[in-house]
């Protein structure tokens, strides 16, 4: 095994080399461009014969990304933020039409105000398109889940797309080391896409995205949440093969010391690299504190998250999103599915740091339970 | 049953959506007052008219122009 050292925009990249798709329309938007960068150098190097299209904007990427599946090809196309709000439209046609695309999500805050850093609510905001969501915790990491991604969507009890989902800056832009894998053995484990679904073939024409009538719409719509829930199997089987053959486990949660823990704390993302830290720390003082890492969020891993979470007193779900006037998107799911009582927080809005102390902070108030979101990190003087 | 991403692979599907559902109003065309002028075959937007003056409901959406064109007031307008 190599170890080399890149960022996690760079492992997306690379990783998107080894799937070898056949069509890449990618619009760049910070901190998502160096993916397209990577991108642009192996196709104008001959590095992967894929068509990169340049487009002019994110709805035309995901357009044409969309167009591309229905021809019956691999397709990959990254966004972030705003350009993901721009997708907003072609992302629920992209599930609905069951193209197995998969996109790169650099994770940053939505306008307004305007901010190019990073949390959640911009794919956040898309969770109820019907698209599978992963949401990474470093390079290694994103790397990996793009090829699950695809081994995923394109399982034909799925077809529904895939969004990889990596903190920008703070994964986007920093590097660690990251085993690019052979590709004999990507090939092993990732199939040609050979749909019977939806493809080009003027032997065997057919119409893709015509207009239902009510006699028609319910059951489409009812077969992707079929689908949906159908592809925790597809995961479970896809993780174990994966780790079979490249020896790193994934699962839907991460569990963290959080076995025998009376706190737990439930994130998404780099941040649970801080709280393994700080759980670290109340661990060596003798607390028994833990994290719960939810890695794939849709399809919500209720089952395991409740299993792992229900043994503790004092449960914290950190958000970096928000709906308003309910609270975090997490922490209100949790609750809504799962017979326990969760405090929620909202941390890490448009890149707010999140620091050590700040955990300590929400491991100290899960202690009251109480139903009000609440805020940490805000600047007091504004309060 | 609906396919899988709605694609639709057999040809003509678009009959199976029956637009005279809509309808509110449903020409009737008499015949013996009729002067075979062919106004409403050639008006009517959805061809829901054929050569021996019969209506097809199926996909009639009673839109009126048939009754409107015609010089003879040989189609009458009746609420479904």
């Amino acid at each position: 095994m190599v170890l080399k050292v890149m960022s996690a925009n760079q492992a997306i990249a690379e990783a998107v080399k080894l799937a070898n798709p056949n069509v890449i329309p990618v619009y760049p938007i910070t901190p998502q461009t160096t993916i397209s960068e990577y991108l642009a150098k192996f196709v104008a190097d001959g590095d992967i014969s894929a068509e990169y299209i340049r487009v002019e904007s994110e709805h035309s990427a995901i357009s044409a990304a969309l167009g591309a599946s229905g021809t019956g090809v691999r397709v990959f196309t990254a966004t972030s933020s705003q350009g993901l709000a721009l997708m907003h439209e072609i992302i629920f046609a992209a599930a609905g039409l069951r193209a197995p695309i998969v996109m790169a999500d650099a994770n940053r805050a939505l306008s307004a105000p305007l901010s190019i850093w990073n949390d959640q609510q911009d794919s956040i905001s898309e969770r109820d398109s019907g698209w599978m969501q992963v949401y990474a915790e470093n390079g290694q990491e994103a790397l990996d889940s793009i090829l699950i991604a695809y081994r995923v969507s394109e399982d034909h009890s799925v077809l529904l797309p895939s969004m990889v989902c990596i903190d920008g800056f703070i994964l986007t832009h920093t590097v660690d080391p990251v085993d690019v894998p052979g590709k004999g053995d990507v090939d092993k484990f990732l199939p040609p896409y050979k749909p019977d679904h939806a493809y080009l073939d003027p032997k065997r024409p057919m119409s893709i995205g015509t207009f239902t009538d009510p006699n028609y719409y319910m059951e489409a719509r009812h077969d992707m949440e079929l689908a949906l829930v159908g592809a925790k199997d597809v995961i479970a089987k896809a993780n174990a093969e994966f780790a079979e053959i490249f020896g790193r486990t994934y699962d839907f949660i991460e569990k963290y010391r959080s076995d025998d823990a009376d706190t737990i704390i439930v994130a998404m993302g780099s941040i649970c690299s801080t709280i393994k830290d700080v759980v670290d720390e109340h661990r060596d003082n003798g607390e028994k504190v833990g994290l719960v890492r939810v890695r794939v969020f849709r399809p919500f891993p209720t089952k395991e998250i409740y299993e792992a979470i229900k043994g503790a007193s004092n449960i914290g779900v950190l958000d970096k999103n928000i709906s308003f006037s309910v609270g975090g998107v997490l922490h209100n799911e949790i609750n809504a599915k799962m017979d326990v009582k969760a405090n929620g927080f909202i941390v890490g809005l448009g890149g707010r740091d999140i620091k050590p102390t700040h955990i300590s902070e929400i491991i100290e108030k899960t202690k009251n339970t109480t139903k009000t979101t609440q805020w940490i990190g805000l600047n007091k003087e504004e309060l | 049953m609906v396919s899988i991403g709605a694609a639709v692979k057999e040809p003509g599907s678009t009959r199976k959506n029956k637009t005279g559902s809509w309808r509110t109003f449903k020409p009737i065309l008499d015949k013996e007052t009729c002067i075979k002028c062919e106004n409403c075959i050639m008006f009517c937007p959805e061809g829901c008219i054929n050569k021996d003056y019969d209506i097809d409901y199926d996909y009639c959406k009673g839109c009126g122009i048939c009754a409107e064109e015609c010089p003879v007031k040989a189609i009458k307008m009746e609420r479904e």
